[in-house]
């Protein structure tokens, strides 16, 4: 499926149905946007998906500078709810999994993690920006590569290099003649396709869910004409439910992400894996 | 349409083929976020987290230490409540056998003095009946010798004489009253 760029949003124009004109279904296309200020030819542009990221780390940072700049003992409302969701990641996550001596060193990053995340969710209904930064493949590419430098190198540091591949691809001597094998897809699973899929779980999910907001969005408007205006009822219906559901998943995919990430941890600082 | 975005869209083709832009832009968005929150807000709420579970342990420890000493005070009283109770019942006791005592010893002493009373009585009776019984003798005798004197006609000066007939007499006397009773 290639993207036709020649289609644009309905919004842009004001096309609707029985007009003669075809459908403006959403695609890869709404995936692309026109550089904010420099070249789209050349790696050195700077366009929406860039702002409303850096913007998301604002707004975290101003969040928790806000909440955590001078916390106080008896905390505030604002304290209150920040250290609801530290509190969360902390104990819900990280020391649920890695445990709570071993995991309190990862309690900065998963938290970090888990919020950039949600934040850049979150931007997926956010009026205006309206657009989920993780459907981007970079973004979560590049937090899932951090998460999986982080376990390489703590791997190696806690078993050593034989260590390491004896981990990595989960070295049983009691698996018996099945051993290769079962080493070789261990391998690939473990150091190949785990960041992968650590990321695009990501990435699809916010994908999928912002095409189909805007599938039901491009919807209402391209059918409020004549008869389609019932359709179109039942289309912004489903984009209101589908929007709360994003909401959701978008909450639920940022808990998937550090969930896996402090799994891996565990696993890299797990005697036998 | 511009031509820009026709560009952009050849070459993203794929969309799992990450821009190379937006890895760096992101890793500098995570970094940022990540930099402020490991160095400086979560160290923060870490100590205050701290601080507020010894002040709620120390709380705890204070509330403890409050009711031991209010159970230790309260046992002290009851203890104390016991040992009055039993003060005073020791004391209700005493007073009882005092009493008793008391009531016995004047009892004893009442008696005493009823008993000195009737002797010094008797003692008084015995005596004027003696005093009473040798007057009467005397008077008797003197009667009985002048009368018989004054019968016979002769004295009975005789001493002896005289002593020997009145005792006679008397216990004539006496004989009969013994007889006649």
């Amino acid at each position: 499926m290639s993207a036709d760029p020649t289609q644009v949003l309905a919004f842009e124009t004001d096309c609707h149905i029985f007009d003669g004109c075809g459908f403006p279904s959403p695609g890869l296309h709404s995936f692309l946007f026109e550089p904010i200020w420099g070249d789209g030819d050349s790696n050195v542009y700077f366009n929406k998906t860039m702002l409303l990221a850096l913007l998301g780390s604002i707004i975290i940072v101003g969040f928790f500078w806000a909440a955590f700049r001078k916390p106080q003992v008896v905390p505030g409302k604002l304290q209150m709810v920040a250290e609801a969701g530290y509190d969360f990641i902390r104990r819900g996550v990280v020391y649920e999994t890695i445990g709570k001596k071993e995991g309190e060193k990862y309690v900065p990053l998963v938290v970090s993690l888990f919020f950039f995340v949600w934040m850049m969710n979150l931007w997926s209904i956010v009026p205006i920006a309206q657009f989920p930064v993780t459907s981007i493949i970079s973004y979560p590419l590049v937090l899932a590569l951090i998460v999986y430098v982080l376990w390489v190198s703590l791997t190696f540091k806690r078993h050593g290099f034989v260590g390491f591949f004896k981990n990595v691809t989960g070295y049983d001597k009691s698996l018996g003649p099945v051993l290769p094998l079962a080493m070789l897809i261990e391998f690939f699973s473990n150091i190949l396709i785990r960041p992968f899929t650590h990321a695009v779980r990501l990435f699809a999910n916010m994908f999928a869910g912002h095409t189909l907001l805007l599938l039901f969005t491009i919807a209402s408007w391209y059918l409020l004409n004549g008869i389609g205006i019932a359709y179109a009822g039942v289309s912004f219906i489903m984009t209101v439910v589908m929007t709360a559901f994003e909401l959701f998943i978008q909450a639920l995919q940022a808990y998937v992400f550090v969930l896996l990430t402090c799994t891996y941890i565990q696993g890299a600082l797990a005697e036998h894996h | 349409m511009s031509p820009l975005l026709t560009i952009a869209a050849e070459e993203m083709e794929n969309p799992l083929v990450p821009p190379i832009p937006e890895l760096v832009i992101g890793l500098i968005a995570f970094v940022i976020v990540f930099g402020f929150l490991a160095k400086k807000l979560l160290p923060n709420i870490n100590k205050v987290l701290d601080e507020r579970r010894e002040a709620i342990e120390g709380g705890i420890e204070k509330a403890e230490a409050a009711q031991t000493e209010a159970q230790s005070v309260l046992e002290q009283y009851k203890a104390q409540l016991a040992e009055a109770r039993h003060e005073a019942a020791r004391l209700r006791q005493e007073a009882q056998e005092q009493g008793a005592t008391l009531i016995a010893e004047m009892r004893a002493e009442g008696q005493r003095q009823r008993e000195e009373i009737v002797a010094a009585g008797h003692a008084q009776i015995e005596a004027d009946r003696k005093a009473a019984s040798s007057a009467l003798r005397q008077d008797v005798g003197k009667l009985a010798t002048d009368l018989a004197g004054k019968l016979v006609g002769e004295s009975l000066e005789d001493h002896a004489r005289q002593s020997r007939v009145i005792d006679r007499f008397l216990d004539d006397l006496e004989e009969k009253a013994e007889a006649a009773r």
